[in-house]
């Protein structure tokens, strides 16, 4: 069981049309791991975190995640995606519902969890990512960065074995991506197994186990975080590394 | 008889009007009723078949929209005539009422699935991919978070098409409906004066009130705290 990765991705192909976005990509990822994802925007980071719960179905390879095979037709896609959260860019909030109606949607209509059930645990996820006080807020009433924990915590209040997170500070004023990272941090520190893809070098490099640099749909390297920020073997990672750190 | 008194002895002459209130009032009825029937059974049916085209089977979707497309076109006097007079060949002889119904119905269910398509593809993908990675399967996804989104887009175009389709039922004098404008024309020949023409506008007017006022309380209802 220890060894068993908790994903485990085998050679995916994305086309889009004429377009190849993910040349045949392997990622493995420990139970308890933080891997960050980089690279130049169109390298398929995003592509390559959405073939993973299936929002994007891959051309060919293999995903397998908790042991559940996500490629399988006689997957249950529903069941399985339950325990695979999901972070965006753009939050993607409900904007109908309030942030507590947000959290609990999911653990009504997919986990069969009865409304008061529901209302604790979604109350609990809240008060994870520090906005308890705001459960009767609707996503208008709140800024960028509670909007994202806000979905950070409709994720997490499904328990799930692995989060996501797409460019989740991306879409924030400067002054809130502290608090999105620091519940990121929190929930690393409780264990949680993520994959992320993010700019937040600063955040890679103190928390993460492994960097992962793609370019061009391929994974040209990876590794602790010094080593590539330090020490890039590939010459194509250096100067993405020698860019984003000119800024 | 000043010109003042000349106008008001035409069009609101006490006497015709008190005599052709009873007439114009049982049309009044009959237009609720008709106006009721359409608006519930079109909206309900452009509804479901908004909801089929979500689906995306591609032969269903050329199907529904040809027959949206048909229904939109074609002058609703026009599919009145043809349901009227065309389905007793088909051996079912619809009455007038039932005629006007069904084309005024047809008419404003191809409307509302446009209305409706355009609220459900106008919800942003983003809200799709959420709700799908949270395990909602599509039709949950359709029901608890895009359709609640679509609808509040939907109110105010929606309710145009109802205030349009009501005056529509106007139409079914042509196959003998006495509705307002039916008892309100037929008076205005028996008496030789417009005064009952007058009276139908004002039912009109006391009608579509409660209409405009209903469609303001859901749209607030809908709207979404900022």
């Amino acid at each position: 069981m220890a060894d068993r990765p908790i994903v485990d991705a085998r050679g995916v192909h994305k086309h889009f049309g004429a377009l190849h976005v993910l040349k045949g990509v392997d990622l493995c990822v420990a139970e308890r791991e933080l891997v960050f994802v980089i690279g130049p925007s169109g390298s398929g980071k995003s592509t390559l975190l959405r073939c993973l719960n299936r929002l994007e179905e891959p051309s060919s390879g293999s995903v397998v995640v908790d042991g559940i095979d996500m490629l399988d037709p006689r997957t249950d896609i529903n069941h399985a995606r339950q325990r695979i959260g999901m972070v965006f860019q753009s939050f993607n909030l409900y904007p109908h519902m309030t942030a507590l109606g947000n959290v609990t949607l999911a653990l009504r209509k997919v986990a069969g969890k009865s409304r008061a059930e529901a209302e604790a645990l979604g109350r609990a996820a809240l008060e994870r990512v520090g906005l308890a006080d705001r459960a009767g807020h609707t996503p208008g009433q709140l800024s960028g960065g509670q909007q994202q924990r806000v979905a950070i915590a409709r994720s997490i209040a499904l328990e799930p074995r692995v989060m996501l997170f797409d460019e989740p500070t991306s879409a924030l004023d400067p002054e809130l991506v502290g608090s999105v990272l620091e519940v990121m941090r929190a929930l690393r520190e409780s264990g949680m197994t993520m994959i992320v893809v993010s700019h937040e070098m600063g955040f890679a490099r103190n928390a993460a186990d492994r960097v992962v640099f793609m370019d061009a749909g391929s994974l040209v390297e990876e590794g602790p975080p010094a080593a590539i920020f330090e020490r890039p073997a590939h010459e194509r990672t250096r100067a993405f590394i020698g860019q984003i750190q000119r800024h | 008889m000043s010109r003042w008194e000349q106008f008001t002895d035409t069009f609101f002459n006490g006497r015709v009007m008190a005599k052709y209130l009873p007439d114009i009032l049982s049309g009044v009825v009959v237009t609720i009723e008709l106006a009721v029937l359409v608006v519930v059974t079109g909206i309900a049916a452009g509804l479901v078949l908004a909801l089929l085209r979500s689906l995306g089977v591609r032969p269903l979707n050329w199907l529904i929209i040809g027959v949206v497309d048909l229904f939109r076109s074609l002058p609703p006097l026009v599919v009145i005539v043809l349901i009227y007079f065309g389905l007793p060949s088909a051996g079912l002889s619809p009455s007038g009422f039932v005629a006007t119904w069904l084309s005024l119905a047809l008419v404003q269910m191809a409307f509302s699935e446009e209305i409706f398509w355009a609220g459900i593809t106008s919800v942003a993908r983003g809200q799709w991919e959420a709700a799908r990675s949270t395990g909602l399967s599509f039709g949950q996804t359709l029901m608890s978070v895009v359709l609640p989104q679509a609808v509040r887009l939907t109110i105010p175009p929606l309710t145009n098409r109802t205030i349009a389709i009501t005056k529509g039922t106007a139409l079914g004098t042509v196959v003998a409906v006495t509705e307002i404008l039916g008892q309100a024309s037929s008076a205005m020949s028996n008496s030789y004066n417009p005064s009952p023409l007058m009276l139908g506008a004002a039912a009109y007017l006391v009608l579509f009130f409660p209409v405009v006022v209903a469609a303001r309380w859901v749209e607030t209802k809908f709207a979404w705290k900022r």
